[in-house]
C-alpha cells in the first residue's frame, strides 16, 4: 500500500475513534470531578483535583442494586446457558419430525417486543405472588432466553459431526451418556459464548426490570441508574460515576473475553 | 431403524418443556394481550374487579386518531431510516478500513465495538449529558459548550429539546439517532467484517489482474457478496428501532411537545403511569405486527436455506 494512502487510514481511524470514545471521556473525567467542580463550564476539562466523592455517592446509592443485578443475573444466565444446550441438543442431533416448525415457533419469541406480553406477565406474577421480585425476574428471563441460547446452541453442535453420536450409541452408551460424557465436554467454548451474551443482555435489560419490581430496593442496576437521574438535583459527578459502574461488569467481561462476545454477537445476529 | 425413531421420539420429549414455556409465556400472552386491546379496561378499578367488556377496534380508532400517536409513528418511520442508514453506513466503511490489516486495527475493532457491551440506558444518560443544550449562546452546556470554546457558536443549536421539523421529521430526533449509531455500528461492523473474511481471496486477486480499481472491487464484487449480510443487517436495526424504548427513556423521554416519543414510551405511559391497559395492549399489538412484518419472511427464508 502506498505510504500517503495508510496515513490517511489512520486519520479516519483517529478520527471515528473520536466519535467512539467522547462519551467514555465525558463520564470519565466528571466521575472523578468533586461536586465543586462540577460547573458547566469545564465539563470538558480534567478535574484538577481527582476526587472519589462521585465513586462513593454513587456506590453507596447504587450498591444494593448492584447486588441485586448479580443475583439476578449469575443465575439466569446459568440455567438458560444449560437449558439452550439441552434443547440445541434435541433440534440438532435428535430430530424429529416437525422439529423445523418447533424450532421457529421458539425462535419468534426473541424477535417479539416484550411490551406485547408485558401486561399479562405482569397478572401472572402478581397471582402466584411473586411480582416485585428478583425471581420473577429470573424467570422471565430464563424462559425469554430459551429462543437465543437455544439457537446459539443448535448451530453450535450442528458443527459436531453425526458420526460422533452415532459411534457412541452403537457402543451402547445410552442418551444421557452421549449427552454428558461426549457433548458437554466439547461444549465449554458454546458455553462461554452464551453466557457471555446472556449475562451482557441480562445485566443491561431495563423494560423487564422498571416494569416487573416497583420496590426500589429490588430494583436492578440499570432502573437504578435511570432513577438517579430523576432526583431534583442531578449531580453529575454522581450520576457519570454511577454508569460506569453499571457498566463497569459488562466492560470488564468484553475486555477480559472479547473474543468470546463477538462470537455470540455474529453467532445470535439479531438482538433480542 | 426403531432406535432412530425412539430417538426422535426423545428429542421431541426433550424440547417439550420449553416449547410449552414459550408456548404459555410468548403466544399465549400474545393471545391476551390481543384480547385486552379489543375490551374497555382502561381503569385501575376495572383491574381490581377483573370485570371489562369488549368494545371491538373502539381502541384501535382512538389510537389512530390519537396526534401523540401518529407524531410516534412518523418519529419511529424517520428514526428506522436514519439508524439504519447512518449504522449501515459507518459499519461498512470501518470494516472496510479494518480489513485492510492496517497495524493496529485489532484495537481500533474492539474499541468501535465496545458500546455493545453497554446498557442502552447507560448510554442514554451519558448522550443525555452531552447533548443537554443549556441556555445557548450564552450559557452553553455539553457539546454547544465545546463548540464555544471551538470558537463556532453557529454550531450550537437545541439538540433534543428543539421543537424544529423538516415535514414531519423532528430535528430533536438527530442526537438520540447519534448515540443510537454509536451504539450499533460496531456490531454491524463486526457482520460485514465476518462477511469480509469470507470473501475468497481468489475472487480479489483474479479482479486486481484484471485490472479493476479499489472502488469496482468495492461495488462490483465485494458489495452484491455482501447483500446477505445487508439484508441481515437491516433485519438487526430495523426490529431494534421498531421496539426501541430504554434509549430514549433514558435519554431524552417523550420530550417537548413529543418530538422525541416512540410508540414503546407512549405504551409504558398508557399502561404503567395510568393505567390504560387496553389502550396500552393496542399500541403493542401494533408493535407486535410492524416486528412480525420484517421478522416472519426473514424467519421464514432463512429456515427454509436451512441456515439461521
Amino acid at each position: 500500500m502506498i505510504k500517503s494512502k495508510i496515513i490517511i487510514y489512520y486519520i479516519i481511524l483517529v478520527i471515528v475513534s473520536l466519535f467512539f470514545i467522547t462519551p467514555f471521556y465525558v463520564t470519565l473525567i466528571t466521575s472523578f470531578k468533586p461536586l465543586s467542580e462540577i460547573s458547566i463550564a469545564n465539563m470538558w476539562n480534567f478535574p484538577k483535583h481527582f476526587s472519589l466523592e462521585g465513586f462513593i455517592g454513587a456506590y453507596k446509592k447504587l450498591a444494593p442494586n448492584m447486588k441485586n443485578s448479580f443475583y439476578l443475573t449469575i443465575p439466569a444466565t446459568i440455567i438458560s446457558a444449560i437449558l439452550g444446550s439441552i434443547n440445541g441438543f434435541a433440534l440438532s442431533k435428535l430430530r424429529f419430525k416437525y422439529s423445523n416448525l418447533v424450532f421457529a415457533l421458539i425462535l419468534f419469541g426473541m424477535f417479539i417486543p416484550y411490551q406485547s406480553v408485558l401486561f399479562p406477565l405482569i397478572q401472572f406474577f402478581q397471582k402466584i405472588g411473586l411480582y416485585g421480585t428478583i425471581p420473577a425476574l429470573i424467570i422471565i428471563h430464563v424462559i425469554y432466553g430459551i429462543p437465543i441460547t437455544t439457537l446459539m446452541f443448535k448451530n453450535y453442535y450442528e458443527e459436531i459431526p453425526d458420526e460422533l453420536i452415532e459411534a457412541a450409541s452403537i457402543d451402547g452408551a445410552n442418551l444421557y451418556n452421549v449427552y454428558t460424557k461426549i457433548l458437554l465436554p466439547i461444549s465449554i467454548p458454546g458455553f462461554v459464548v452464551v453466557a457471555i451474551w446472556q449475562f451482557t443482555n441480562i445485566w443491561n435489560e431495563f423494560l423487564f426490570a422498571v416494569t416487573v419490581t416497583n420496590n426500589p430496593a429490588k430494583q436492578p442496576i440499570t432502573v437504578a441508574l435511570v432513577n438517579l437521574a430523576g432526583s431534583q438535583v442531578v449531580e453529575w459527578n454522581i450520576q457519570m460515576a454511577g454508569a460506569l459502574i453499571a457498566a463497569l461488569p459488562t466492560l470488564i467481561v468484553y475486555i477480559a473475553l472479547g473474543k468470546y462476545f463477538i462470537r455470540g454477537l455474529l453467532a445470535g445476529s439479531v438482538k433480542g | 431403524m426403531s432406535i432412530q425413531k425412539n430417538k426422535s421420539k426423545i428429542g421431541f420429549y426433550i424440547i417439550l418443556p420449553s416449547l410449552i414455556l414459550i408456548g404459555i409465556f410468548v403466544y399465549y400472552f400474545i393471545f391476551w394481550t390481543i384480547r385486552t386491546s379489543f375490551s374497555d379496561w382502561n381503569s385501575f378499578s376495572k383491574l381490581l374487579k377483573g370485570i371489562y367488556n369488549f368494545v371491538g377496534f373502539r381502541n384501535y380508532q382512538r389510537i389512530f386518531l390519537d396526534e401523540r400517536f401518529q407524531t410516534d409513528l412518523w418519529n419511529t418511520l424517520f428514526f428506522t431510516i436514519f439508524f439504519i442508514a447512518g449504522s449501515i453506513g459507518l459499519g461498512l466503511f470501518l470494516a472496510n478500513l479494518i480489513d485492510k490489516g492496517l497495524k493496529g486495527s485489532r484495537f481500533f475493532q474492539s474499541l468501535f465495538l465496545f458500546p455493545m457491551a453497554i446498557a442502552f440506558v447507560v448510554t442514554g444518560t451519558v448522550w443525555s449529558w452531552i447533548f443537554a443544550p443549556g441556555n445557548i449562546p450564552k450559557d452553553p452546556q455539553g457539546i454547544n459548550l465545546l463548540f464555544k470554546n471551538l470558537g463556532l457558536e453557529k454550531l450550537q443549536w437545541l439538540w433534543y429539546t428543539s421543537s424544529e421539523s423538516v415535514g414531519k421529521f423532528n430535528l430533536a430526533l438527530i442526537p438520540v439517532i447519534i448515540a443510537a449509531i454509536w451504539q450499533m455500528s460496531g456490531y454491524i461492523m463486526a457482520m460485514y467484517l465476518a462477511g469480509l473474511k469470507a470473501i475468497p481471496n481468489e475472487i480479489l486477486e483474479a479482479a486486481k489482474v484484471d485490472g479493476a480499481n479499489d472502488r469496482y472491487i468495492f461495488w462490483k464484487i465485494k458489495m452484491p457478496l455482501l447483500k446477505p449480510i445487508t439484508l441481515s443487517t437491516m433485519i438487526v436495526l430495523g426490529h431494534v428501532s421498531l421496539k426501541i424504548f430504554d434509549l430514549i427513556y433514558a435519554m431524552t423521554g417523550s420530550g417537548p411537545n413529543n418530538v422525541t416519543d416512540v410508540p414503546a414510551i407512549y405504551m409504558f405511559e398508557l399502561t404503567f403511569r395510568s393505567n390504560r391497559y387496553a389502550l396500552g395492549s393496542a399500541i403493542s399489538v401494533i408493535m407486535l405486527l410492524m416486528v412480525a412484518v420484517i421478522i416472519i419472511p426473514y424467519l421464514y427464508s432463512s429456515l427454509r436455506r436451512g441456515v439461521s
